[in-house]
């Protein structure tokens, strides 16, 4: 009888697939890496051997060059290979462009390592796909009750409001630069925000990648280049930016922050934030205990964030878990 | 309550004051009578439930779900109220969301037994925003930093009319202030200021401009007082109602028993608050131990006995006397003190002078007594009427020159709104020697303002050139003997205090200039401070 172990087992270096000879993520340089999606913590270069989809090693290359693995294949969702007779496919994560769950079926048994992860809408990548596995390794960013994510809808609505409220200042968006950006200007697009969107150089390149990949942005331009202070416009920079000596060209910026963090009251005021919009590219408390209970997978490993809540859900409901504590994986910025 | 709720949220996280009335202002324009007034009664804090025990809705939650990830969660998020309304584990059903009005109603007439099940069916209708709200309302702790004075302030926005014109009449208004937002819209008229033991909006003094103002003006058009440093009051005493209001229409009549007791006249006196103990006067300090208090015990009331330094005198029985002349109110004033016959209340004494120079040689060094420990003088034209507000001319504030010595920057923290990308709070030091006589910098206080942007802008970059060590939004700066930048800080006075590590606190502390050229070691040391603590 296999065991879970055998077909994954975590590493110092990340997980590990021995009968495949594979990490996924890896968070030091490997022969042979699965890569989930394009965050740095979970996507590193210098590996030998990288395999992920194709919009996930475009994004590698816009951050690390085209030099950032020996050799790459790209592997299109749903389009399983095969070696040494361990099946490995990706299937949409719902994360970020590109994102994908690893699925690896091996001797009749099938592991999922679901990589970050979300259930909600996201304009800008398809949605998460779910898959019946004997092990499903899940994050856990937001695996406590108290990360209820509002409707992002209603979130970019409160953002509209303020603009339409503080029209003599400049709205100033943190958003991180992949994904988290995209997402919330096709949100803004959604809502009917027509205007052109000014950008902090930090997002441009990954802008320009979304929109080769076919998300469209509308018009777009870059903040450090306009005319004036931008009262009444809408700056998208990474959070970095907010608070820092760029933000002075703007007009008595309004400082907006889109994160899963915000939610918490103490997180927004410890960075000033005057506009804090919960808006996450992870999934929350809900969508991590529905989705544990949809999937019901023979096993549960936790790898990253708040696991012993997760672990405690687990247990209360005899679904068996575990949790990695893998190390090198940030929650911090989403 | 949703929109009550939105309110309240971004109240929180907005420190401008501009930025404040604009949000209120809109809501009150965007919602509803009764909701809009009952939210506006409950930011200032006139309108507050103790209708649930934290105890009995952490209960609630616990019944819930389980105590365990409540607990963990409570850890992390470190507030009751906001850790309920983000894990409360809804019951789905067909409940409506309640609006504010509704909330209000109920809890003003139920008992606590009536209202426990319904703060359930609450809390299951609302969203997390909104159960926030709810339950900061029913713990009577919404502290989002809105005064009644921004509220007059909004009020008057939102019908665009001088805010005085509010003040005369908020306090013969109560919640939900259907009369006042009619009157606002245009609806009806000006809801009646003409009850007994109403505010009367205050006259202010400009502060005089010593290069320009006195050559133009004639010594003999003026008279001078001490300016004392409470704070200003109104004691009315008006057909059997008592009341003590500040400067902008707050009662504080509850926190002042003593003070009301000793009104036994029928008129309005304007004039300063002060602690008093046989005819002389306290410090500042001594009055703060009095104020914003909720409850007053007989050992304050002791310790602290407070009293009214009349200076004007608005009513007089039943004669209003705001269009006299100040000469002639001054003269009723004199008389109507001394038939008080309290020793809570006495009169501000004129001080007589020649000249402007004359006064200036007083002002610099006062006669003995209390004058030692006034803020300055105060100048007041002998034809002025009683005006509201700030008019330039009628009456003058001067000023005592403040403290000054020379300190070292030692931290430094980021600002807020527009001062959010810059380093903009600093705490300075000054030497102490310690047992074995090593010098040593010791914070004495902490200042944000005072210095004009193209300063800011070298202080920043100063703090961001020099830090050694950040802790969260708070920066530490090199400062030794050999490095350190020296700031001159100006403040009104210094007072005692077992909370600060140096012993003293200072008031009204502001950078007055930086001084670049200062080597950090010749700044000043904690002795010279200790030699300027207010003994009256």
């Amino acid at each position: 009888m296999l065991k879970p172990e055998d077909i994954l087992r975590p590493t110092p270096a990340g997980l590990y697939c021995p009968p495949g000879d594979f990490y996924i993520d890896p968070v030091r340089p490997v022969g042979r890496a699965v890569i989930t999606h394009g965050h740095s913590d979970h996507a590193r270069s210098g590996h030998d051997h990288v395999a992920a989809t194709p919009e996930t090693l475009d994004i590698m290359a816009c951050r690390y060059g085209d030099d950032f693995a020996g050799a790459a294949v790209g592997l299109a969702y749903g389009r399983p290979i095969e070696r040494d007779g361990v099946e490995i496919s990706l299937v949409p994560a719902g994360h970020v462009l590109g994102s994908a769950q690893a699925v690896i079926r091996w001797k009749g048994m099938t592991a999922v390592v679901s990589g970050d992860y979300k259930r909600r809408r996201d304009p800008t990548c398809p949605p998460f796909e779910p898959v019946a596995c004997d092990l499903f390794v899940t994050e856990a960013t937001f695996g406590l009750p108290v990360f209820r994510h509002p409707d992002a809808a209603d979130e970019v609505a409160r953002l509209l409001k303020s603009v339409q409220q503080f029209p003599e200042r400049t709205h100033m968006v943190g958003a991180y630069a992949l994904g988290k950006a995209q997402r919330v200007i096709a949100l803004l697009r959604e809502a009917g925000w027509d205007r052109t969107l000014h950008v902090h150089g930090a997002l441009a390149g990954l802008n320009d990648l979304y929109a080769r990949h076919g998300v469209d942005l509308g018009p777009l331009a870059n903040a450090t280049d306009a005319a004036d202070r931008l009262p009444g416009e809408i700056v998208l920079c990474p959070p970095s930016a907010l608070g820092d000596r760029w933000s002075r060209r703007f007009a008595d910026p309004v400082s907006a922050f889109c994160s899963g963090w915000m939610r918490v009251r103490a997180r927004a005021r410890q960075r000033a934030v005057e506009l804090p919009l919960v808006i996450s590219d992870h999934a929350d408390w809900d969508e991590l205990t529905d989705t544990l209970d949809e999937l019901k997978p023979g096993e549960v490993w936790i790898t990253h964030g708040r696991e012993e809540a997760l672990l405690r859900w687990c247990e209360l409901r005899g679904q068996p878990a575990r949790a990695l504590a893998l190390v090198g994986y940030e929650d911090e910025e989403d | 309550m949703r929109a009550f709720a939105r309110l309240l949220d971004s109240l929180s996280f907005t420190a401008s004051r501009n930025a404040k009335l604009r949000l209120v202002r809109d809501f009150l324009a965007d919602n509803p009578d009764p909701d809009r007034g009952w939210a506006l009664a409950a930011l200032t804090g006139d309108l507050s439930f103790s209708a649930a025990k934290p105890a009995a809705i952490r209960k609630a939650v616990e019944a819930r779900m389980d105590p365990v990830l409540f607990g963990w969660s409570y850890d992390y998020v470190g507030d009751l109220a906001e850790t309920v309304a983000l894990v409360w584990p809804a019951r789905p059903g067909a409940n409506r969301e309640p609006e504010l009005s509704e909330v209000v109603e109920a809890l003003r007439t139920a008992t606590r037994a009536e209202v426990q099940p319904l703060i359930e069916r609450w809390l299951d209708a609302l969203d997390p925003d909104g159960r926030w709200a709810l339950l900061k309302l029913l713990t009577g702790g919404l502290r989002v930093g809105f005064s009644s004075r921004l509220a007059k302030q909004a009020c008057a926005d939102l019908g665009d009319v001088a805010v005085a014109d509010v003040e005369e009449v908020w306090h013969a208004l109560a919640p939900p202030y259907e009369d006042l937002f009619a009157w606002l819209e245009g609806r009806s008229e000006r809801p009646s200021a003409d009850n007994p033991g109403r505010f009367r909006s205050v006259m202010l003094a400009q502060p005089v401009d010593e290069d320009s103002d006195f050559g133009k003006l004639d010594p003999a058009d003026y008279a001078a007082e001490w300016k004392w440093d409470g704070i200003r009051v109104q004691a009315v005493s008006e057909r059997g109602v008592r009341r003590l209001y500040t400067r902008t229409g707050d009662d504080i009549s509850h926190t002042f028993p003593d003070v009301l007791e000793a009104m036994t006249y029928e008129g309005a006196l304007d004039g300063e608050l002060l602690v008093m103990r046989d005819g002389r006067i306290g410090a500042f300090g001594d009055l703060q131990q009095r104020l914003n208090r909720k409850t007053v015990d007989a050992k304050m009331l002791q310790q602290f006995p407070a009293g009214i330094r009349a200076y004007d005198l608005l009513l007089d029985g039943e004669t209003d006397l705001r269009a006299l002349p100040f000469a002639e109110r001054r003269e009723r004033l004199e008389s109507f003190v001394s038939a008080a016959r309290s020793p809570r209340i006495d009169l501000s004494p004129l001080q007589p002078f020649d000249s402007w120079d004359g006064l200036a040689a007083l002002r610099a060094d006062p006669p003995d007594g209390d004058p030692r420990i006034a803020e300055g003088l105060m100048l007041k034209r002998w034809d002025s009427p009683y005006e509201a507000g700030r008019p330039r001319g009628p009456w003058f504030k001067w000023k005592r020159d403040p403290h000054l010595i020379d300190a070292v920057l030692m931290y430094a923290q980021r600002g807020h709104g527009k001062r959010s990308s810059f380093y903009s709070d600093y705490t300075f030091g000054v030497w102490r020697e310690d047992a074995n006589g090593d010098r040593h910098l010791t914070p004495v206080g902490k200042a944000y303002f005072g210095f004009t942007d193209e300063e800011l802008r070298q202080l920043d970059r100063f703090v961001r050139d020099n830090t050694v060590e950040r802790f969260g939004p708070v920066r530490s700066v090199r400062a030794g003997r050999d490095f350190g930048l020296v700031l001159e800080v100006a403040f009104e006075g210094l007072q005692r205090s077992t909370r600060h590590k140096s012993g003293v606190a200072m008031r009204f502390p502001r950078i007055s200039r930086i001084r670049w050229d200062k080597p950090a070691r010749e700044a000043d040391e904690l002795a010279t401070l200790e030699a300027m603590l207010e003994t009256p």
